[in-house]
C-alpha cells in the first residue's frame, strides 16, 4: 500500500528539521555538560583540563547560591500569585458589558509587547526613581518620605515590574476562558441562592481551573529564566540574585565557564523539579 | 403553595418590546404550559417569573405577595432549563445538594432529601458521577432533582425535553406528568411543541409575539379556537384553513376543517381532489390532496388504512358541524 511508501517520505521530509532542532537543543546541552567538568577560564589561561566534579561542589558550597534559589522561588511565586490573583479580576471585569470595550481590552493586553529591558528600564527611571520617578511625586505629595524602590524594596520591586509584563498574559487566557461559561449555570446558580461571591467560588473558579492551570505551567517555565529586568534595574545587588543571575556572574563577570555551566545543570535540575511538583498538584486537573 | 399572578407585566429589550401588557393568572397546583413559535418570548416570560430579568413595567404576585422586586432566590422557585445547567465540576450528589447548601439545610436534611429524590428519579446510582459522564435523560433527571429538593413553590421548564432523541422525550413527557400528579406543586412548562403541551398541560397558555392569543384547557383550545391562529397552532396534524369563496358560502372569511372531520370517498363528495402523499402510521394515514382548489394542499386523517395510490381522483366531504368559522379579524364567528 501507499501508507508504507508514503510514510518512509515522510520520514524523509521531517528529518531536516528533527536534526535541526535535535542539534538546536543537543550541542549547547552537551556543551554545558562538557564544560561544566572542566577548569575553563577563558581570560586566565583558557582550558587547563578536567576535574570531575569539582565545579559542582564549588558552586553549591558558595554562599551565593541557596539566596540565589531562594530568590529565584520568591519571584516565580510571587509573580504567580500577583498574576493570578489580578488575572481573574480584571477577566471578570472585561468580561462585563462595558463602553470602549475593545479599546480597554487593548490597553490591558499592551505591557506585553513591551520588550523587558524597555520595561524594566522604564519602571526603574520613570516609576521608581527615588528623586524624579512618579512614585517619589506620589509619595511626596502625600507628604511621605520617598521610597528608594530598588534598593529598599528591590524583591518586591522586581516582582511588581515582572507582574506589570505577564498580567495581560495571564488575564487574556483567564478571560477567553470565562467567556466559555455557560450563562445558564450562573443563573441556575442564582436561583439555587448563591450570592454573587458565592457563584464565584462554586461556579465561576472551578470553571476556571484549567485555564489557571496553564497560566501556572507557563508563566513558571519563563519566570524561572527572567534575566533582562534583573540586569538593568537592580544588576543582581540587593538580594535579587537569581540562580539564572548567579549563573551569568559566574560566567561573564568571574569568566569562569566550568563553575558556570556546573550551576547551569543546577538550573535545569530546579526548573524539572519545579515541573514534576506543579505537575503531580494541577495535572489532575489537566486530564479531567 | 404557589400562585403567580401578572398583572400587565410589559418587557422590552431597549427599543424592542417583547411582551406588550399581559395579564396571567396560573392557580395553585396547575401545570400551566406556554406554548407558542419561536422566538415567541416563551422564555422571556418564565425568565421574568424566575426574576432572571427585571420587568419593565407592571407586577408579579406570588401566593398575593408583590414579588416584582424580589431577587430570583428569595421567590421560591425552582427553573429547569434547556441546557441542563448542570454544574460540570460537581458530582450528581453535590448538583442536587447545592441548593440546599446554599439554603443551610442540615447535612442530615440534605441526604435525606437527595436519597429520596434520586429514589424517585432512578439516579440511585449515579450519585458519584459527574454529569458529563451520563446520558441526555439522566442529566435531565439530575436537573429535575435539583429543583425538587428546594421544595418550590412553583416548578419552571423551559424547553426542558427540547435535547432529548424522540423515544426519551415521551418517556420524560411522562415522568414530569407523573411528578406533577405526586407532588401537586405548580409548574409553569414552556414549550414550542404542541403535542408536548396537549399531552401535559391542565391549562395552556398560547403566545404570539408576546401577547397571549388563548388560555383554557387542551380540549377547549381543540374545539373553541378563539381565532385562526390558535386554529392553526393546536392540533397535528394542523387544521385546513379555507378562505375565498368556499368560506363566503358559510359565511366567514375563513372556515377551518380538522383533518380527522373530513370523510373520504373514491366515487363521490364535496370537494374533488387528487391524492399526493400517503403517510401510513398504521393505527391512522394522512392523506395529503392536492387541486382541490381550496388551499394548496388539504390534510385529511383516516382511522387505519385506506386503498388510493398516487394521483387517484379522491372525494372529500367536511363535516359541516365541525367546521370552525372566522371573521375578516381572523376571531372565530360563532
Ligand atoms: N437578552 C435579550 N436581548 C435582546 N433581545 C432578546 C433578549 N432575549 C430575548 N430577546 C428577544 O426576545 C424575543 C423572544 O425571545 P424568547 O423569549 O427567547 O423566545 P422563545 O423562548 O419563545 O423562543 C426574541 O425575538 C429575542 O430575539
Ligand atoms: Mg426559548
Amino acid at each position: 500500500m501507499a501508507t508504507q511508501h508514503s510514510r518512509s517520505a515522510a520520514r524523509l521530509m521531517m528529518a531536516p528539521a528533527v536534526i535541526l532542532l535535535l542539534g538546536w537543543m543537543l550541542v549547547p546541552l552537551i556543551m554545558t555538560l562538557t564544560f561544566s567538568f572542566k577548569k575553563y577560564l577563558p581570560l586566565r589561561g583558557g582550558d587547563l583540563g578536567w576535574v570531575g566534579f569539582e565545579n559542582y561542589t564549588r558552586f553549591v558550597t558558595s554562599s551565593a547560591f541557596w539566596p540565589s534559589v531562594v530568590a529565584t522561588l520568591a519571584i516565580v511565586g510571587g509573580v504567580l500569585v500577583i498574576t493570578i490573583g489580578f488575572g481573574i479580576l480584571l477577566a471578570i471585569l472585561l468580561n462585563q458589558p462595558m463602553w470602549g470595550q475593545g479599546i480597554v481590552r487593548i490597553l490591558v493586553i499592551a505591557p506585553f509587547f513591551v520588550m523587558p529591558t524597555v520595561s524594566a528600564l522604564v519602571w526603574k527611571n520613570m516609576f521608581m526613581d527615588p528623586t524624579n520617578g512618579l512614585l517619589s511625586h506620589l509619595w511626596r505629595f502625600f507628604g511621605a518620605e520617598p521610597v528608594s524602590w530598588l534598593s529598599e524594596a528591590s524583591m518586591t520591586s522586581i516582582v511588581m515590574i515582572v507582574s506589570w509584563q505577564w498580567l495581560p498574559f495571564a488575564t487574556l487566557i483567564l478571560l477567553t476562558a470565562i467567556q466559555s461559561l455557560d450563562s445558564e449555570q450562573l443563573e441556575a446558580a442564582e436561583m439555587d441562592g448563591a450570592p454573587t461571591f458565592k457563584r464565584f467560588l462554586y461556579i465561576t473558579l472551578p470553571h476556571l481551573s484549567r485555564a489557571i492551570t496553564i497560566v501556572l505551567l507557563i508563566q513558571t517555565i519563563f519566570l524561572l529564566a527572567i534575566f533582562a529586568e534583573i540586569f538593568v534595574t537592580t544588576g543582581g545587588a540587593f538580594g535579587t540574585r537569581t540562580l539564572t543571575y548567579l549563573i551569568f556572574q559566574r560566567v561573564l563577570e568571574a569568566q569562569n565557564v566550568g563553575l558556570g555551566s556546573a550551576g547551569g545543570v543546577y538550573a535545569i535540575i530546579l526548573a524539572n523539579i519545579v515541573a514534576i511538583f506543579l505537575m503531580r498538584i494541577v495535572g489532575k486537573n489537566l486530564d479531567a | 403553595m404557589g400562585q403567580i399572578k401578572l398583572n400587565q407585566v410589559t418587557k422590552s429589550f431597549g427599543d424592542v418590546n417583547v411582551i406588550p401588557p399581559l395579564d396571567l393568572t396560573i392557580e395553585d397546583g396547575e401545570f400551566t404550559v406556554f406554548v407558542g413559535p419561536s422566538g415567541c418570548g416563551k422564555s422571556t416570560l418564565l425568565r421574568l417569573i424566575a426574576g432572571l430579568e427585571d420587568i419593565s413595567s407592571g407586577q408579579i404576585q406570588i401566593d398575593g405577595q408583590d414579588a416584582t422586586n424580589v431577587p430570583p432566590a428569595k421567590r421560591g422557585l425552582a427553573m429547569v432549563f434547556q441546557s441542563y445547567a448542570l454544574y460540570p465540576h460537581m458530582s450528581v450528589r453535590k448538583n442536587i445538594a447545592f441548593p440546599m447548601k446554599m439554603a443551610g439545610i442540615d447535612e442530615a436534611e440534605q441526604n435525606r432529601r437527595i436519597e429520596s429524590a434520586a429514589k424517585a428519579l432512578n439516579l440511585t446510582d449515579y450519585l458519584d458521577r459527574r454529569p458529563g459522564q451520563l446520558s441526555g435523560g439522566q442529566r435531565q433527571r439530575v436537573a429535575i432533582g435539583r429543583a425538587i429538593v428546594r421544595e418550590p413553590a412553583a416548578f419552571l421548564f423551559d424547553e426542558p425535553l427540547s435535547n432529548l432523541d424522540a423515544a426519551l422525550r415521551v418517556g420524560m413527557r411522562l415522568e414530569i406528568s407523573e411528578l406533577h400528579k405526586r407532588l401537586k406543586t405548580t409548574m409553569i412548562y414552556v414549550t414550542h411543541d404542541q403535542v408536548e403541551a396537549m399531552t401535559m398541560a391542565d391549562k395552556i397558555v398560547v403566545l404570539r409575539a408576546g401577547n397571549i392569543e388563548q388560555v383554557g384547557s387542551p380540549l377547549d383550545l381543540y374545539h373553541n379556537p378563539r381565532n385562526e391562529f390558535v386554529a392553526g397552532f393546536i392540533g397535528s396534524p394542523k387544521m385546513n384553513l379555507v378562505t375565498g369563496a368556499e368560506a363566503q358560502k358559510h359565511g366567514a372569511t375563513t372556515v377551518g376543517i380538522r383533518p380527522e372531520h373530513i370523510d373520504v370517498s373514491t366515487t363521490e363528495g364535496t370537494w374533488k381532489g387528487r391524492v399526493g402523499v400517503a403517510e401510513h402510521l398504521g393505527s391512522d394515514t394522512f392523506l395529503h390532496i392536492h387541486d382541490t382548489g381550496l388551499a394548496d394542499l388539504v390534510t385529511v386523517r383516516i382511522n387505519g388504512d385506506i386503498q388510493v395510490s398516487h394521483g387517484d381522483d379522491i372525494y372529500l366531504t367536511p363535516q359541516l358541524d365541525k367546521l370552525h368559522k372566522f371573521g375578516a379579524d381572523g376571531l372565530r364567528i360563532n
